[in-house]
């Protein structure tokens, strides 16, 4: 049996797009996997679908499939396909615009949308989010509702020979797994197979984060070529051993180190990380370094799977009033801290009506308290306040803004933004709730 | 000594949840980072930033990588999503970690 080489493509929605352009082109691969959709993204794209019916899919997936599509098919000498969740909140249209794309590029490509995920007519007013509050609570708040799916919905395309498929919320790994068990005929109950093909999909879900992006800390872990950064690929056998590596002459580094990090990314119980399609085990995962920049990677494990699917719910949850201003020189912390106490102060004059504020010295304290014993050049204070109504949000970062006329001495550039807080819960649902299928 | 000088360390999210690994650069190093970093020092230190209530800090073993992993559950106050914070995700707080002081024995 042959070697399947699978690459991961993207990281996130707004990832770099010529690193998977470089892998689609030279990486010699039978799969480009993209990964793009973060906790909040489908519900972030179900808004966007809301005001544009035929619209609520990733952003780049126009501009990637333009880029990639020329490589799709059998150009390289194997049989290049594309597996995305770039659908988001909208998979069929998101198909139908890759179909123009391809035929638009002259290409006569098969592209199969996933649907299944969106499961808001299934949920009860009286089920219980994670944050304690029911569904019924959220009323006309409640934007979207989607259970991360497993394989079944990719195989199913790939059966019906899908040169792209693309899917709203599948699990992450899935979308490396389900290739796998595809290529080698995998059994859906294989639970050891299943957890080693989990681990090359964990392990290549965030693209660049295994191949030197996201590690390098100069003098102690350093990393060549970051602006060039190399994206990974897998080459995976029919038992599901895998080598981690990256095109050649790419940067970036594959290592123990890079893969070890990747590993425990997001990790709770390394012992049981469950997926739709297994309980993996990472816990007795080692790694070998080949070669530079290959490594394999041995020892995950799988037990039988969850029984019930994750769904996270989106909904709205006020907004959130922000305002900064810098302080610089001597004495800068000294006018910062007397300006947040202003703000703060001006903010219950005002009566602005709000659910919680946060008043913090970037350079000091924002990020994990009061920790600095040092006195900066330059501190920038930063407002933030989350509130029901969007008015008494502006009134936030107005409030910092007058610190010009008003506040301490010297401060400067000042800046202030309202967004609108689109939140994230989860419940789970019983696998029979959920119906994976493809839209052809 | 510094952890930073022995470990590594990528920071995840989860909901409101944190986990940070810490990664022994040398397998030698590892025992040390064992005995020393307990959950109960984790949390120590992370003492400021943790819900008052949340569910305790877990440490995970992961000996063939020389590594643990801490899980601490409500540190990203609300979710990443409704926080106010700056990080909001609590990217930084593996770097933080890092500045924790080992006793190294003679």
């Amino acid at each position: 049996m042959k070697t399947l080489r699978i690459g991961s493509g993207a990281g996130y929605s707004g990832d770099r797009i010529e690193p998977a352009v470089e892998l689609a082109e030279r990486g010699d691969l039978d799969y480009l996997v993209f990964e793009c959709l973060a906790e909040r993204t489908i519900a972030l794209a179900q808004q966007a679908r809301i005001s544009d019916p035929a619209g609520g899919y990733d952003p780049l997936l126009s501009e990637r499939m333009r880029r990639v599509l020329p490589f799709v098919g059998d150009k390289t000498g194997r049989r290049l396909r594309v597996i995305t969740n770039m659908g988001a909140a909208n998979p069929v249209s998101a198909a139908i615009e890759v179909r123009r794309i391809a035929s638009e590029l002259g290409l006569d490509l098969k592209v199969i949308a996933v649907v299944g995920d969106d499961v808001l007519d299934v949920l009860h007013a009286d089920f219980l989010l994670d944050n304690g509050q029911t569904v019924g609570s959220l009323g006309e708040r409640l934007i979207s509702a989607n259970a991360y799916l497993g394989v079944e919905g990719i195989l199913e395309a790939l059966r019906a020979d899908a040169d792209v498929v693309i899917t709203g919320r599948v699990a992450d790994p899935s979308l490396f797994l389900a290739p796998q068990m595809f290529e080698f005929g995998w059994a859906a109950d294989d639970w050891q197979r299943l957890g080693r093909g989990t681990l090359v999909g964990h392990l290549l879900e965030c693209a660049g984060q295994v191949s030197g992006g996201y590690f390098a800390d100069p003098g102690f872990k350093d990393v060549d070529d970051l602006a060039r950064l190399g994206f990974p690929l897998a080459e995976i056998d029919a038992d599901g051993e895998a080598l981690i590596t990256k095109v050649a002459d790419s940067g970036g580094r594959v290592s123990r180190a890079t893969c070890t990090e990747q590993l425990i990314y997001e990790v709770h119980d390394p012992a049981a990380y469950l997926t739709p399609d297994v309980t993996a085990d990472f816990s007795q995962v080692g790694f070998v370094e080949e070669a530079v920049d290959r490594v394999r990677a041995q020892g995950a494990g799988g037990r039988a799977r969850p029984e019930r699917l994750k769904v996270s719910v989106g909904y709205l949850d006020g907004w959130i009033g922000e305002g900064q201003m810098s302080y610089g020189g001597p004495g800068a912390v000294a006018r910062a801290e007397l300006a947040r106490a202003v703000v703060l102060k001006r903010l219950e004059l005002m009566g602005v009506k709000m659910q919680d504020v946060r008043a913090e010295l970037i350079g000091m304290d924002a990020l994990h308290g009061p920790r600095s014993t040092v006195e900066p050049w330059e501190v920038r204070l930063r407002v933030a306040a989350r509130c029901e109504e969007r008015s008494e949000a502006v009134r936030v970062g107005n409030e910092v803004e007058t610190l010009y006329t008003n506040g301490p001495s010297g401060g400067g550039g000042a800046s202030k933004s309202v967004r609108q807080v689109v939140a994230v819960a989860s419940l789970l649902l019983p696998r029979d709730a959920v119906n994976p299928r493809i839209e052809a | 000594m510094k952890l930073h000088t022995l470990a590594h360390s990528r920071t995840g999210d989860k909901g409101d949840t944190s986990n940070i690994s810490i990664i022994a650069y040398r397998a030698e190093d590892y025992p040390l980072l064992c005995e020393q970093l307990t959950a109960e020092r984790v949390a120590e230190y992370f003492a400021g930033l943790l819900e008052p209530g949340a569910a305790p800090v877990r440490r995970y073993e992961l000996p063939n990588v020389q590594a643990l992993n801490f899980v601490l559950p409500g540190i990203l106050r609300g979710g990443v999503t409704r926080s106010l914070a700056l990080d909001a995700h609590g990217k930084c707080l593996g770097s933080a970690l890092l500045d924790l002081d080992l006793a190294i024995h003679p």
